[in-house]
């Protein structure tokens, strides 16, 4: 048995609800989490939670329970809910607790991300010149991938096909209508090449994990544990090509998505080639398709024949973002990367209905990327 | 200061000047080039910076277009928005930079084409003063 666990899982459902802030988003789901585990929240020792724009995620022991437990706030880009993840993780491993909670929501209003320059070291003429758009740094970023790797514009639409026929079966995906080839093809361009259909959404929603030591899964019962086999997350390294960056050196970089990946490989001692299932960043579908070999699961260029075949599909040989992804789902940044796990365990464990990866999964991968170059990778296991 | 012009951020170009040129940053200890200039490097994190006046000309390492109104703030637009095109140009033998690119439509851009640096009025700001911001655009064919 591995040293850590995830014996419980909860999401509130991703999209929009306006009667409901997203902190209470968060608590729904952190007692989803706690009702799968068979435990309450007096059994749990030790939280990490956050969200970008929702609130201060420790305020939520008003509506869970005044125990005193240590409650550790996180904010880390779109890698909050992964850092929050590999909080609790460390915090297991490490002996410090039997049980922790990883909780992350967050709700967004419509439209592209409000930047502010200085947050980011930046001055303001680089928002007043409007260069402060994450969209246009993905558009950037694949335009060179098609450039160098042949990669078409077919491709794009495929990704997107793909989320959105793949959230039509999710009953928690905020976008549930399947759209053809000609609806994603043909809808307004935003950032060249990238078009309407082809960039999720900042979005609302709430996901929860419940680890446990192997002490503590024993007494749960272990019904439903699913092995944490790793958890990493790296930065930018000199050279790598991110988003908000005013100058890049001459010199190419391996991405923290290369460097989080190979660690967690090692961490689980698996390869790429081991993964039954994957849940990866799709920002937009240029992201998922960089981010495909950036993983390891091909070699730049591959994706075009892998999509066209359909091996990245439900019933492919590589299921990947089999919830939807973020296409579907939208992004509520607090909540993107447990939702990621979230949807592995019910994949793993053979509960994820319609959407259920055939063929027996035993390995999950999922990978975050966010601004301002910053990758988390867990690999999850039976 | 009088006059109907200022710059977008003294740090980040000459201006005015008579062949105004970006002002990047060389470490002294490892020679890597950035812009705009930082107290320290990116690479080595040697602190000894000096100003280096970057190259005007070079070529289109990637672009994308800007079809939507970017949020005000931080973006800052006189009138109605117009798209715009976006990129990172390379300056041989220092630096990739990011940029606005003028005078091209995006049927024109192609990566690697020659490139040179460009001024334009960006906005007016709340004392009329017109704001200038640095750009790329296509290099004349036979400069």
């Amino acid at each position: 048995m591995s040293e850590v666990s995830i014996i419980g899982i909860g999401l509130h459902p991703f999209g929009r609800t306006p009667q409901r802030s997203g902190m209470e988003q968060g608590v729904v789901a952190a007692q989803a989490a706690l009702a799968d585990a068979g435990i309450s929240w007096k059994d749990v020792q030790y939280a990490f939670g956050g969200s970008h724009a929702a609130g201060n995620a420790d305020t939520m022991v008003n509506r869970l329970g005044l125990t005193g437990l240590p409650f550790i706030n996180v904010a880390n880009g779109c890698a909050t809910g992964g850092s929050a993840l590999l909080g609790a993780y460390m915090a297991i491993r490490s002996g410090q607790c039997d049980v922790a909670i990883a909780v992350g929501f967050d709700k967004h209003e419509a439209g592209a991300f409000v930047v502010n320059p200085a947050d980011w070291g930046l001055g303001n003429w680089y928002g007043e010149s409007g260069l402060a758009l994450t969209t246009q740094f993905f558009a950037m970023k694949l335009k060179r991938y098609m450039h160098e790797h042949g990669i078409t514009n077919d491709a794009l639409v495929r990704v997107a096909m793909k989320a959105f026929a793949n959230g039509a079966l999710n009953p928690n995906a905020w976008r549930r209508k399947a759209m053809t080839y000609e609806e994603i093809a043909e809808s307004p361009l935003l950032n060249d090449p990238l078009r309407k259909y082809m960039f999720c959404s900042p979005a609302e929603g709430g996901a929860a994990l419940v680890l446990a030591s192997p002490a503590a899964v024993r007494r749960s019962g272990g019904r439903k544990a699913i092995a944490l086999r790793a958890a990493a997350i790296r930065t930018r390294n000199f050279g790598s090509f991110e988003v908000f960056s005013p100058s890049l050196a001459l010199e190419r970089a391996q991405s923290p998505s290369v460097m989080a990946s190979r660690a967690a490989y090692e961490m689980a001692a698996v390869g790429p080639e081991d993964i039954d299932v994957a849940q990866l960043q799709d920002t937009e579908s240029g992201a998922e398709i960089m981010h495909m070999a950036e993983n390891g699961f091909c070699r730049d260029g591959e994706q075009e024949a892998m999509l066209r075949g359909g091996e990245t599909m439900i019933n492919g040989r590589l299921p990947v973002n089999t919830d939807g992804g973020c296409l579907a789902n939208g992004e509520p940044i607090g909540a993107s990367g447990l939702r990621q796990v979230y949807e592995l365990c019910l994949q793993l464990r053979g509960d994820a209905g319609a959407r259920q990866v055939p063929n027996d999964p035993r390995i999950g991968y999922s990978h975050v990327y966010g601004a301002p170059g910053v990758s988390a990778v867990t690999i999850l296991g039976v | 200061m009088s006059g109907t012009q200022r710059s977008i951020d003294s740090q980040l170009f000459e201006w005015p000047a008579g062949e105004p040129r970006l002002i990047g940053g060389e470490c002294k200890s490892c020679g890597v080039v950035s812009f705009p200039r930082q107290a320290s490097c990116p690479r080595c994190c040697g602190s000894d910076i000096a100003a280096r006046r970057l190259g005007n000309v070079g070529r289109l390492w990637t672009w994308t277009t800007q079809e939507f109104a970017p949020k005000s703030p931080p973006y800052a637009v006189t009138g109605a928005f117009a798209p715009f095109l976006v990129g990172y140009v390379e300056l041989p033998g220092e630096v990739i930079v990011e940029s606005r690119i003028v005078a091209a439509r995006a049927q024109e851009l192609s990566i690697g084409m020659p490139m040179q640096l460009a001024f334009e009025p960006l906005f007016t700001d709340a004392d009329g003063v017109e704001v200038i911001g640095f750009a790329f655009a296509p290099a004349p064919r036979n400069a």
